[in-house]
């Protein structure tokens, strides 16, 4: 008798009494389950949820390989033990030590995510009685991604438990909320503790600890650089792209966040036109700052003469806007739903993110506000998108009446 | 270029609902459906509109210490400061009843789903609020007037839009029992309220050399202000 038989036994067993969405939980999870998922707002295919949801975690993982491999490096070039690797397959980036350097400060980061999240998860799903939804899976694989490598694993449980409780579970589960909640779990971190969210300490592991000793490294990101005005590391633009830069965990590496773009859209699970609106929006937003440099309407005097020369093309690499256009604003349940609202949401996001990393000093990176505030008026677009194919199709009608 | 900076500002840095979270009890209140959401947003607006510009007006001419100079030299020392409140609210309750006879003679219907809500726009700390920071950040121009009581209508109007549409799209949600209706609106609001915050602190950095020059001009207003004030003092001391 497999594990899959005593787990279908002892729901059988269990059927009715309060734990039984934990078991459910458990079995749906480690096999196939009988059914498909059944209400909720974001149903718009006939294959169930945990797919959807596995596919969008597949997609991620090459990032957060990199992103293990990325924390060991960036560690050993900052303590000069290292020499810079010479490209994507450069020879100091895919060692065992940059493996095993990252992997005890990343993998902390996940296990705390999932385990918090899930418990908080359980939990409600045993006081409310509904079943345990799998939506979770992504969003705690997002947000090891997306916070610094040096955050202190108590801080990450205290967001995880108030994203999911406050930016989720009081709407009702999955499906239901109006927030991202793992972009709720960042902002609650970044207003919360924002000496461990931004800076020039906290991106590359251990720069904390050794701040002020005689073996102080610098782990300085490149628009954190780039809003101090400060002369620009001399990095490669190649390097960017590939992603062998300091970061939040998962999001450096370009190549590989549109390598999982394409398997979205393969998929059919990502939404294409909010991920290539957000680009234009990008696109267009540097343009104009570009244009006003060239102008000449501003000097190399000002705040945000840095950020406003960088070449617009440039702001697609630098930071994380490919990261959150491709996962978070693609967020089936946040995202606007009408197909012309999506490019109006993915334009505006694009925009209004370039234009807070630029004109904001305070926030060095302000692609999840934006998406964040883009959630808040999703709804609006949605509405008048509506309201405005109701007014053609009366139109319509009353053209065929009269 | 200043009125374009006020505006944004109005708007969105210093939203009057997510910033300074005036205005709650009509935004909570009647944030259920995006049309009527969209008619008292537009009532604000136009009371904002009409009322900063006004008080701004009053504010230089009646209220102000000093403000009576024009009348004589004699009146140059009243400080009638004191009474800015009741001439506030006096003005804003008349602008609510013009809009109330206007909306009720163009669209009754929208009079009636807004309620007593229409009346209570008179008592609305939104409105209120906008003349007392328009007085407090002591805007220069009645022009810079103007853009700030539009900009900052637009910017409540925007609030009441979004989460009237956020509520109709939660309406298929389970929310909790204990918190639905004015629980979930609350936290939406706080959630909100973060969404608004990426604009918060924007525009504070700015061209160092217009900085300098902003810097001079408000010495020398400053120093005005000084003289101005010295002269009160010494009329003062003669008293």
């Amino acid at each position: 008798m497999g594990l899959k038989e005593k787990l279908h036994n002892l729901k059988e067993k269990y059927k009715g009494k309060k734990m039984a969405p934990a078991f459910n939980a458990l079995h749906t999870f480690l096999y196939l389950p009988n059914e498909t998922t059944h209400g909720g707002t974001h149903i718009k295919a006939a294959d169930d949820l945990k797919r959807t949801m596995n596919t969008v975690i597949l997609a991620l993982v090459p990032c957060l390989i990199f992103g293990i491999f990325n924390a060991g490096y960036q560690h050993f070039l900052a303590t000069g033990e290292i020499e810079a690797s010479n490209g994507f397959l450069g020879s100091t980036f895919w060692t065992f030590d940059n493996l095993i350097h990252g992997a005890w400060k990343v993998l902390p980061l996940v296990i705390v995510s999932y385990g918090v999240g899930l418990a908080v998860e359980f939990l409600f799903a045993v006081i409310k009685g509904h079943e345990v939804e799998e939506g979770y899976l992504v969003t705690g694989m997002l947000v090891p991604l997306i916070v610094p490598v040096d955050i202190p694993l108590w801080m990450l449980a205290v967001a995880v438990v108030f994203g999911v409780v406050i930016g989720k579970e009081v709407f009702g589960g999955t499906g239901m909320n109006i927030l991202n909640p793992a972009l709720t779990i960042r902002a609650f971190l970044f207003f919360a503790y924002p000496t461990w969210m931004s800076g020039d300490k906290v991106w590359v592991s251990e720069a904390v600890e050794r701040a002020g000793t005689a073996d102080a490294i610098s782990g300085e990101t490149l628009l954190g650089a780039y809003a101090q005005n400060s002369t620009l590391p001399n990095i490669d633009q190649w390097d960017m792209f590939w992603g062998l830069i300091p970061g939040s965990v998962g999001e450096t590496s370009k190549f590989l966040i549109i390598i999982g773009a394409l398997f979205l859209i393969f998929t059919k699970i990502g939404s294409w036109r909010i991920m290539l609106s957000t680009v234009i929006g990008a696109l267009v937003m540097g343009l104009i700052f570009n244009g006003v440099v060239d102008a000449g309407w501003i000097s190399d005097t000002s705040k945000f003469y840095g950020l406003m020369s960088v070449p617009f093309w440039q702001h697609l690499i630098i930071g994380s806007i490919l990261f959150g256009a491709v996962y978070m604003a693609t967020d089936p349940v946040t995202a606007a739903q009408t197909n012309k609202g999506k490019w109006i949401y993915g334009f505006l996001i694009g925009f209004i993110s370039i234009m807070i990393r630029v004109f904001n000093p305070a926030y060095p990176e302000g692609v999840f506000l934006a998406i964040l505030l883009m959630n808040v008026f999703a709804p609006t677009i949605d509405h008048y998108v509506i309201q405005g194919n109701v007014k053609k199709r009366m139109k319509r009608l009353k053209v065929k009446t009269a | 270029m200043e009125h374009v900076e006020l505006f944004f500002k109005s708007i969105f840095i210093d939203n009057m609902v997510f910033a300074t979270f005036l205005g709650m009890c009509s935004y909570l209140a009647v944030s259920k459906k995006v049309s009527t959401a969209v008619g008292l947003g537009a009532a604000v607006i136009f009371v904002l509109a009409i009322t900063v510009p006004l008080n701004w007006l009053l504010d230089q001419y009646i209220l102000q210490p000093g403000a009576l100079s024009w009348l004589g030299a004699e009146y140059a020392d009243y400080d009638l400061s004191f009474l800015s409140f009741i001439m506030f609210i006096a003005t804003i309750a008349t602008m609510v009843q013009l809009v109330e006879i206007i909306v009720e003679k163009f669209s009754p219907s929208l009079y009636n789903s807004l309620g007593i809500f229409l009346p209570l726009i008179a008592v609305n700390c939104a409105i209120l609020g906008g003349s007392l920071f328009m007085q407090s950040r002591e805007i220069a121009t009645l022009g810079l007037a103007t853009t700030y009581g539009v900009g900052s209508g637009i910017g409540w109007f925007l609030a009441i839009l979004a989460i009237a549409a956020i509520r109709e799209k939660i309406r298929y949600s389970s929310v909790p029992a204990p918190l639905r209706g004015l629980g979930i609106t609350f936290i939406i609001t706080g959630l909100m309220a973060i969404g608004f915050m990426s604009f918060g602190g924007m525009l504070t950095g700015g061209d160092e050399a217009e900085e300098a020059k902003d810097n001079t001009a408000q010495t020398e207003t400053i120093q005005d202000n000084s003289t101005a004030k010295e002269i009160a003092n010494n009329t003062k001391v003669i008293n």
